[in-house]
């Protein structure tokens, strides 16, 4: 059995959304708020199933954006918004802080012109420092550190909850989610018919945020896209939440033009990340993780803090990144069809989304349709999942602890279940709770969450018909 | 006052045995934690190995031993607290807890630790692919079946030689699963004689020196890779993924104790009597090395138990403990500590298991002295016991040398 889509709507939407990765959820909360009647067209069984999936959980300050960019002002934009509204939508903050590391004097020497240039782009808290300096503040770090530039306000995010609230505001105020709805084609006629596997939509004006498929649904809306989606997979490695004490802060390395590189940070769970890599390919679905890979992952993450070495992996993890074939953000407005497009939002989504959304709402009001009246923001409420706030465990009633290396509750995966997004699958299930994400990787729970989940995910982790199967 | 004289957690053979003897031998307050509803631990769902003939003269299938086990516990007086979940673990035994009433902390003058081992999951053994709904483990597959009566695939690959993984390939065929192959890395069947003639019996084909390299599905598992040992790439569709066991201990409340991990058992280090680097704090069972059968947990369970209704007699010991030094290609020892008390060890054999097949002379040197030796072949996942010299006590080195034929 697969989750009910409710009946296609015929009435017009003033915003159809296609993709509801962070972009996505993130321009549907910004124009819910300003009053649209929005609806939102994912592919997918649930929300974040594509590049939104897998990233490194970092709210960037945009230090090393490139200076004058669409995505340093959107970066920063988007990080003023999260902070600024964290209290209202139960969004978390890992307040870690980062180090950019140097491993040779030809990197140490790169150290100054980087921080330069994150003055250059109006980020403070950046101080140069030497290895002992930066091995004070995290001793683990191997000994052949050479210097370290500290990034004092690069910080660690729940990345799943934050857009899970954007999305969860925007429906509170009426907005619409149609999951398992592929847009196959769209005509503008003075307004929007969209075709989708799902029926049929209409709307006034329509924003692209399909990340890995930006090009793909530029041309379904009958567009030549200005962008080619070249995905590059990014492989993690999630270490047990004995190393969390090991590495307190996020420790970048020195970038270098292909990519930000390495990193080893903790996670807003508790545990640490190792990743990404960067490997362009050109399947958009698969994103496997492979064993040579990820044991250089580890090689790598024990040479920069070699107590790593130790600690046994708890996941494993592998996304795709929509980079195009140039490397900045990749925002096209199409006043005549009254469209937008987000496209090519490769690594910094996470942290640009909500500047994004007021991008495309400044741009979508140069298209000259009526304004309706703003709306207050209705308050958010979603569990908190991460270490540094209180969980459902530690309050009296929970029912139970059904996932016991997380320590998640039967009441928390009830809520998720009731709640205002519910999970479409097993990974939006362990997104909004945690259950099974745990060292155990669900040895323990893995049969009772088939239980508890049962006729609700659109891909049963029970065979639901023996014979049928 | 300490809430108890010994707290157990764990509510397993290893647990349960060790709580009934530390009744028997008079210790008036023994309380018993599990964070699950009902005792038992993993045999709560292992419904066809067959328990109880040694501690209990007759045999027991899967949640009947449990309930076995739970009437012993309640008649020896034990304090038995299910639905309590240890969250963490404090040097001078001390616990904090979370129930469904909230949170708590505990203190006893001992502490004995017994919380089992679990299998390797997929993502610890780095395996490639995608990552499908539909690869599990043994037990996991067999508390779909025994708890929920579900079933989370039909034509599973089954990873895997050892005992366990002939209880997977049971569990399938006895719930209308076909498992489409059972493929072993290892050059020969890690459990022996029954791999000659039981896939093949239940025409399910069995192959060595095979290793999964690629797991594919979108949503649901649709194809494995194997690489055989000639190097000879198969796809075979299927719609699940067994991963049978490669059990390691559930050591997690060591792991973020000060006591932390042994680094060759992944459990905790103890000594002979199953004390760890803590005096006040104890461990046995599967969490000391995985994996023995229940009844082999059950026995050591209640030989650390009156090893520590002993120790409970006097102050907590404050003999600095001798560790016993190996190498690859040992992969273990347990006890890895010795501490000479004087009294008769819990455990009266070095336990050791090997990271690979090898075929060598394996021998014990006592401050560099051979005081014993055997010439075998071991392989992984196997049993190797090697009975602790008394002499050992008085060494200051204790040493496992494995020298391989060539």
């Amino acid at each position: 059995m697969r989750p009910a889509t409710p009946p296609c709507a015929t009435d017009d939407y003033d915003l159809a959304i296609i993709g509801a990765g962070v972009v996505g959820c993130a321009v549907a909360r910004r124009f819910a708020l300003a009053g649209a009647k929005v609806v939102v067209i994912e592919k997918g069984s649930d929300i974040l199933s594509g590049a939104s999936k897998a990233n490194s959980a970092i709210l960037h300050t945009g230090f090393d954006a490139p200076p004058d960019s669409l995505e340093l002002e959107l970066v920063k934009a988007g990080r003023a918004e999260y902070l600024a509204d964290r209290e209202s939508l139960g969004l978390s903050l890992v307040e870690t802080g980062a180090l950019v590391c140097a491993w040779t004097p030809e990197e140490a020497g790169r150290l100054e012109a980087i921080a330069a240039q994150g003055h250059a782009n109006g980020v403070e808290g950046l101080t140069l420092m030497t290895a002992s300096q930066a091995r004070a503040t995290v001793p683990g770090l191997s000994g052949r550190l050479v210097a370290a530039l500290e990034v004092r306000d690069e910080h660690i995010i729940d990345p799943w909850t934050a857009p899970l609230a954007y999305l969860t505001q925007a429906v509170a105020l009426g907005a619409r989610l149609l999951r398992q709805a592929e847009l196959l084609a769209g005509r503008y006629e003075g307004g929007w018919h969209l075709t989708t596997s799902a029926g049929d939509i209409r709307a006034r004006a329509a924003v692209n945020a399909a990340g890995l498929y930006g090009d793909e649904v530029d041309r379904r809306l009958g567009f030549a896209p200005d962008f080619e989606i070249r995905p590059r997979k990014g492989q993690f490695v999630v270490l047990d939440k004995a190393a969390f004490g090991h590495v307190p802060r996020i420790l970048l390395p020195v970038p270098t033009e292909i990519t930000k590189g390495v990193v080893v940070c903790p996670t807003a769970f508790g545990n640490v990340l190792i990743g990404p890599t960067a490997e362009e390919q050109d399947d958009r679905v698969r994103a496997t993780v492979e064993r040579e890979a990820l044991e250089a992952l580890l090689a790598r993450g024990a040479q920069i803090v070699p107590a790593l070495a130790a600690i046994p992996v708890t996941a494993v993890y592998a996304g795709l990144r929509p980079a195009t074939e140039k490397k900045h953000y990749r925002v096209t407005t199409r006043p005549e069809q009254r469209a937008i497009t987000l496209g090519g939002i490769r690594s910094t989504g996470l942290s640009a989304a909500l500047g994004l959304a007021q991008h495309a709402l400044r741009l979508h009001d140069a298209f000259g349709l009526p304004a309706r009246p703003r709306v207050d923001p209705p308050p958010v409420t979603l569990p908190n999942l991460t270490e540094t706030g209180a969980r459902d465990w530690q309050q009296p009633g929970h029912g139970e602890i059904v996932c016991h290396c997380e320590l998640v509750t039967r009441r928390e995966i009830e809520a998720a279940f009731d709640s205002t997004v519910p999970p479409g699958d097993f990974g939006g299930l362990r997104r909004r709770t945690r259950a099974g994400m745990g060292r155990c990787q669900g040895f323990y729970c893995n049969a009772r969450l088939a239980e508890m989940s049962r006729g609700r995910l659109a891909v049963p982790l029970a065979v639901e018909d023996r014979d049928e199967a | 006052m300490n809430d108890a004289d010994v707290i157990v957690i764990g509510g397993g053979p290893a647990g349960i045995a060790a709580a009934v003897e530390l009744r028997r031998a008079g210790v008036p307050r023994v309380m018993l934690l599990d964070r699950e509803p009902q005792l038992g631990g993993a045999t709560r769902h292992c419904s066809h190995s067959p328990f109880g003939m040694r501690e209990f003269g007759r045999v027991y299938l899967g949640a009947a031993y449990g309930r076995r086990l739970t009437a012993e516990a309640t008649r020896a007086g034990v304090d038995v607290r299910t639905g309590h979940s240890v969250v963490r673990l404090d040097e001078g035994g001390r616990l904090d807890i979370a129930t469904p009433e909230g949170l708590g902390t505990l203190t006893a003058r001992r502490i004995l630790v017994a919380t089992g081992a679990r299998e390797r999951p997929r993502a610890a053994r780095l395996i490639s692919g995608d990552r499908p709904v539909g690869v599990v483990t043994t037990g996991t597959l067999q508390s779909y079946v025994a708890f929920h009566g579900l079933m989370p695939f039909t034509r599973p690959l089954i990873v895997g030689s050892e005992l366990v993984s002939l209880s997977a390939l049971l569990t399938c065929l006895g719930h209308g699963a076909r498992p489409v192959a059972m493929a072993e890395p290892f050059p020969q069947a890690l459990a022996g004689a029954p791999f000659s003639w039981f896939p093949a019996l239940a025409r399910v084909p069995f192959h060595r020196g095979t290793e999964l390299v690629d797991i594919r599905g979108t949503g649901r598992v649709e194809a494995a890779t194997l690489r055989h040992g000639d190097g000879r790439l198969e796809t075979l569709a299927c719609d699940g993924v067994l991963l049978t066991g490669r059990f390691t201990p559930e050591s997690a409340l060591f792991l973020a104790s000060p006591v932390g991990l042994d680094p060759g058992s992944a459990g905790p280090a103890v000594d002979q009597d199953g004390r760890t680097l803590d005096p006040v704090c104890f461990a046995a069972g599967n969490l000391l090395r995985a994996v023995e059968t229940g009844g082999w947990s059950f026995r050591e369970g209640q030989a650390v138990g009156r090893a520590l209704a002993r120790d409970l007699a006097a102050d907590p010991c404050a003999t600095a403990p001798i560790p016993v030094g190996f190498e690859e290609p040992i992969k273990l020892v347990v006890p890895s500590l010795l501490r000479p008390t004087g009294q008769k060890a819990a455990l009266a054999d070095f336990q050791l298991r090997v990271t690979r097949a090898v075929r060598g002379r394996l021998s014990l040197e006592l401050d560099g002295r051979e005081v014993w030796a055997t010439v075998r072949q071991f392989l992984p996942e196997r049993r190797i016991l090697v009975p602790i010299p008394p002499a050992a006590f008085a060494a200051g080195s204790v040493r496992f040398r494995l020298r391989e034929n060539v």
